[in-house]
This record gives structure tokens, C-alpha cells and sequence, in this order.
């Protein structure tokens, strides 16, 4: 038996693909209560794939994930809404509803899940806009906000319902130094200070070593590499040593699976 | 001539299967409704404001000149039986049963279904759809149903509309401009419409509301999430309604007879 409460979430012998494509294979993942987990890849690995399926946005075509040792594929709709209301997660591009304003936006959880007073959604919004420091922004629409404004203004939104796991894919990506720095922080301080579990989806190796307790290296559709920032960057694997130093030659393409270069640059069209 | 067949049979397996899928989204949808109007009725009225106030201006504007083209046309027809006196019935009895209904169901695809269909495949393609199920809440609920039971109110109301602006035009045109009568004109027209002609424009209007509503919801909710998959979902929106409306009003036509 697995100890279930150490281990939050469980991916076993995953198996999926999109069409022909597969793009994770007898993938197995655990991730620890209380921890930082990076997951690490190259662009087009499946990163975002794998949340969804974290997530049952996706199901797997083969293979099980636990969440709290339950197979999310045995819930019917109301247990998994009552489970997503403790994820908060953090969408790659912002993903605000744009018809609402910012506050709007960040109340919207609370609006549906609760019978909070006015009074009250107001103080809880603007405590977490505070946090991400975009008080000042609350009565913009999203339209008018940069990238990452959004970004943090969609991760004041995961964080409203206080959940018990923050996903967050490519938060830094966009982002200026300043609020960068405060956002690893502030993923940092929510770990240590309330207990949450963090997932975080990145392929900038140098902040995710600041934050991370345990890392994930995907490539191929399996766990290429796993263990703490230090034990990665120290890895002797080509792989990993690739991926960590930002090398273009190596065990990982940098292209596109593709026909050979010059037989199509030379050859005549296939017609 | 076997890959002909092949085409053929995949063509209409295709259809089936979709058709069905549309049958059961219709019954989500329908599923979904009462909890909405109950527990979040200012969600719908808020979209009856969205989906009528942007319709209302075409709506009125093309009411009037059909009733004054109706008008033209039903007098110099009329004039060659001296029966000019009739232009009101039989515009009105065009207008009630048909042209309201048929015109307002194709102005209504063409404004609010486009923009619906569009909101929806773009929220779709921004991940905003994905985030409300992330969020716990349902899209198809909190979205898609709102829109489709604000045309559903919308469209009656809005045929209405169409109807008495048209009205008005065939009078300032016969009555006005062709000096009719002005008591012939509305007593003729008092007189020959029976309460069952506008049971049947009514009839009408609720299914053209349902049908252009949910083809616009699905359209939108199935595109493909790209820009020009939502596109091309909202071209697909204004021709698959036109071309359903216009086939339901000859059913309807005809049974009703
Ligand atoms: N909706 C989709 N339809 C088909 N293929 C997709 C879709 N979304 C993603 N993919 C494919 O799945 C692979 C993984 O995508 P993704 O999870 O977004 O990668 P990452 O987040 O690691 O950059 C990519 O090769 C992409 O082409
Ligand atoms: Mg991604």
C-alpha cells in the first residue's frame, strides 16, 4: 500500500495520446503533500497536457491518477467539483473571464461557491489583489492589462478560495524582474506559512531552483529525471545536463520531429 | 464508384452523429434551465438586455421597410382587382404569419447569433470555459444556458416588434402616401385576422427563438479554440439558421393549415 498521506497525487503507467500522437507513456509521478513540485520540459512536452489530466480536464487513455489515494476517474461530476474547489489553478495565459473587471474576476469564486456578504467578498478580493500588488488595478477590465498583470491577477484569483493545492503553469513567464521575484516568494511563503501543496510548470530553471523542493524532468512522455534543483543540476545525465544548462545539442531535440533538412531543401516536390 | 459510396456512407454517419449529439446537448441545456431561471434569473435577464438591445435597432429599422415594400406591393397588386381597400389585411396577415417571424429568426442569426457564437469560441479559445470547470463551476450552466433561454425571451419580443413597425410602415406608405383609407385600412384588417393567424406567427417566433439560440450556443461552444475556428463557427452559425428556419417554417406552415 501507498502511504497516502505523504503522497497528494499519484500518476501511474499513464498513458495518453492526441490522435496518433502519444505524448506520455508508462509515466509514473508522485507528488508530496506540503512540497514544491517543479515540472520541467521542453516546450511541447505535454506540461500543460499533464495538468489537465492532474486536473480531469483530460482523462488518460490508459492508467490511474490519485488525488488523496481516490482514482479521479471514479468521481462523478459533483465529488470532482467538490475536489476542484480545493485546487486553485493558475491558466498559462491568465484564462480571465473577460466580460468581468478585475475584481469582479477574483470574487468570482466566491460569488458562486458562497453566500459570502459584500462586505466580506471586498475585503477577502482586495487582501489578495494586495498580495500579488495590483489593489490598484481593480477596477480595470482584463483587456487592459499587460501579460503578466493578468498572470497575477489570475493568480489572485486561484488563491481566493484558499485551496489546498496551487497549480501554476508558466507564472513567471512574462513577468519583470520585481514582481517575479515577489511571486516566488509569495509561492514560497503560501507553502511554508499555510500548508498548501504547489505544482509549478516552468522551463526557467534558475527561479524554479529558487522555490522548488523537488523537480520533474519530462521529456519523451516519461519522467527523464527527478530530485531536488542541486541533484539536477549536479546529474551527470546528458539529458539533464542539457536541459539544465541550456545546451541546443544533446539527447534533446530543439527541433520538431521532421524530415531530414536537406533532402527537402533539394528534393523536388513530392507531387 | 466504391469510393464513392464510402464518401457517401461516411457523409451521412457523420450527419447522425452529430445530429444526435445536438439532440442530447439540446437536452443539457434543457436539463440545466430551470435551476438557472430559479436560482440566477438575473443572469438571464441580463443576456435578454444583451441579445434584444443589439437587435433592436436592425430589427426595427428593416420592420419598417419591409411593412412599407409590403405596402407598395399589396396596393399596386390590389389596385388591379379595385380591392385596395384590402392592404392591410393582407399585410398584416404576411407580416403576422410569415415575414415576422422568418425575417426577425434570419436579422436575429445574423446579429445576436453571430456575436454569441463568437463569445462563446473565443472563451473558449482563451481557456475562460476551461477555468470555470476548473473554478467548479459548470460552463454549460453558467454560460451557455443564460444565453440560450435570453434569445429563447428575446426572439418573441422581438418578432413583435418587427411586426408592429412593419405595420406602421404599410400605413405610412398606403394610408399616407397612397391615401387609402385610414378606416378602411385598419377595420379591413380588424376583420380578417383571425386570433388563429397569430397563434401560428407566436408558434413560430418560440421555435425560431429555440432554434437560432441553441444553434448559436453550439456552434460557439464546439468550435474549433482557435481564431479561425471561431470564424468559421460564427459563418456556420448564420447559414445553419437560416437554412433551419426555413425549412421549420414550411413544416410548420404546413401542419398548421
Ligand atoms: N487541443 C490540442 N489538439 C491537438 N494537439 C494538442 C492540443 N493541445 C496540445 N496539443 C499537442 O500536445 C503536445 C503537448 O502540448 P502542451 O501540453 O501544451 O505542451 P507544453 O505545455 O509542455 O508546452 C504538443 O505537441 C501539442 O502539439
Ligand atoms: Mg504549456
Amino acid at each position: 500500500m501507498v502511504d497516502y498521506s505523504e503522497n497528494l497525487i499519484e500518476i501511474r503507467d499513464l498513458m495518453y495520446s492526441r490522435g496518433a500522437r502519444v505524448i506520455f507513456k508508462d509515466m509514473n509521478l508522485t507528488i508530496k503533500r506540503g512540497e514544491v513540485t517543479a515540472l520541467m520540459g521542453p516546450s511541447g512536452t505535454g506540461k500543460t497536457t499533464l495538468l489537465r489530466l492532474i486536473t480531469r480536464q483530460l482523462i488518460p487513455q490508459q492508467g490511474a491518477i490519485f488525488v488523496n489515494g481516490v482514482d479521479i476517474a471514479s468521481l462523478n461530476q459533483r465529488d470532482l467539483y467538490s475536489l476542484r474547489q480545493r485546487f486553485g489553478m493558475l491558466f498559462q495565459n491568465g484564462a480571465l473571464l473577460t466580460d468581468i473587471n478585475v475584481f469582479e474576476n477574483v470574487a468570482f469564486p466566491l460569488r458562486e461557491h458562497t453566500k459570502l456578504s459584500n462586505r466580506l467578498i471586498r475585503h477577502v478580493v482586495l487582501t489578495k489583489l494586495h498580495a500579488v500588488g495590483l489593489r490598484g488595478a481593480a477596477d480595470m477590465m482584463p483587456a487592459e492589462l499587460s501579460g503578466g498583470m493578468a498572470r497575477r491577477v489570475a493568480l489572485a484569483r486561484a488563491m481566493v478560495m484558499d485551496p489546498d493545492i496551487l497549480i501554476y503553469d508558466e507564472p513567471f513567464v512574462g513577468l519583470d524582474p520585481i514582481s517575479m521575484g515577489v511571486i516566488v516568494r509569495l509561492v514560497r511563503r503560501m507553502n511554508d506559512a499555510l500548508g498548501i501543496t504547489s505544482i509549478i510548470v516552468s522551463h526557467d530553471v534558475a527561479e524554479v531552483s529558487t522555490v522548488a523542493d523537488r523537480s520533474y524532468l519530462i521529456s519523451d512522455g516519461k519522467v527523464a529525471a527527478s530530485g531536488s534543483p542541486d541533484e539536477l543540476s549536479a546529474a551527470k545525465s546528458e539529458l539533464v545536463r542539457q536541459f539544465m544548462h541550456g545546451m541546443a545539442d544533446g539527447p534533446v531535440a530543439f527541433h520538431f520531429e521532421a524530415p531530414d533538412y536537406a533532402e527537402q531543401l533539394l528534393g523536388r516536390d513530392s507531387e | 464508384m466504391k469510393g464513392l459510396l464510402r464518401d457517401i456512407y461516411n457523409n451521412v454517419l457523420e450527419f447522425v452523429r452529430t445530429f444526435g449529439a445536438f439532440q442530447l446537448f439540446f437536452l443539457r441545456i434543457i436539463r440545466h434551465s430551470p435551476r438557472i431561471v430559479l436560482r440566477r434569473p438575473g443572469l438571464v435577464i441580463k443576456q435578454i438586455h444583451n441579445t434584444g438591445a443589439l437587435s433592436l435597432v436592425i430589427i426595427m429599422v428593416c420592420g419598417f421597410f419591409v411593412g412599407g415594400v409590403l405596402g407598395l406591393q399589396g396596393y399596386s397588386n390590389l389596385a388591379r382587382f379595385n380591392a385596395e381597400d384590402s392592404v392591410g389585411t393582407v399585410v398584416a396577415l404576411a407580416l403576422i404569419k410569415e415575414l415576422g417571424p422568418v425575417i426577425t429568426a434570419l436579422l436575429f442569426a445574423g446579429r445576436a447569433g453571430t456575436a454569441l457564437s463568437s463569445e462563446i469560441g473565443l472563451m473558449k479559445a482563451t481557456d475562460q470555459l476551461s477555468a470555470m470547470e476548473m473554478m467548479a463551476v459548470n460552463p454549460v450552466r453558467r454560460v451557455l444556458v443564460p444565453r440560450f433561454l435570453g434569445g429563447v425571451v428575446a426572439m418573441p419580443l422581438l418578432v413583435a416588434i418587427f411586426t408592429c413597425t412593419g405595420l406602421f410602415g404599410a400605413h405610412v406608405v398606403a394610408v399616407d402616401l397612397l391615401s387609402v383609407d385610414v378606416g378602411a385600412f385598419w377595420q379591413q384588417m380588424q376583420l380578417s385576422v383571425d386570433i388563429k393567424d397569430i397563434r401560428e406567427g407566436v408558434l413560430k417566433s418560440f421555435v425560431f427563438g429555440i432554434v437560432a439560440s441553441l444553434l448559436a450556443v453550439w456552434e460557439g461552444y464546439n468550435a474549433i479554440p482557435t481564431a479561425e475556428g471561431v470564424g468559421r463557427a460564427t459563418t456556420r452559425t448564420v447559414v445553419i439558421t437560416a437554412i433551419s428556419v426555413l425549412i421549420l417554417d414550411f413544416m410548420i406552415t404546413a401542419v398548421m393549415l
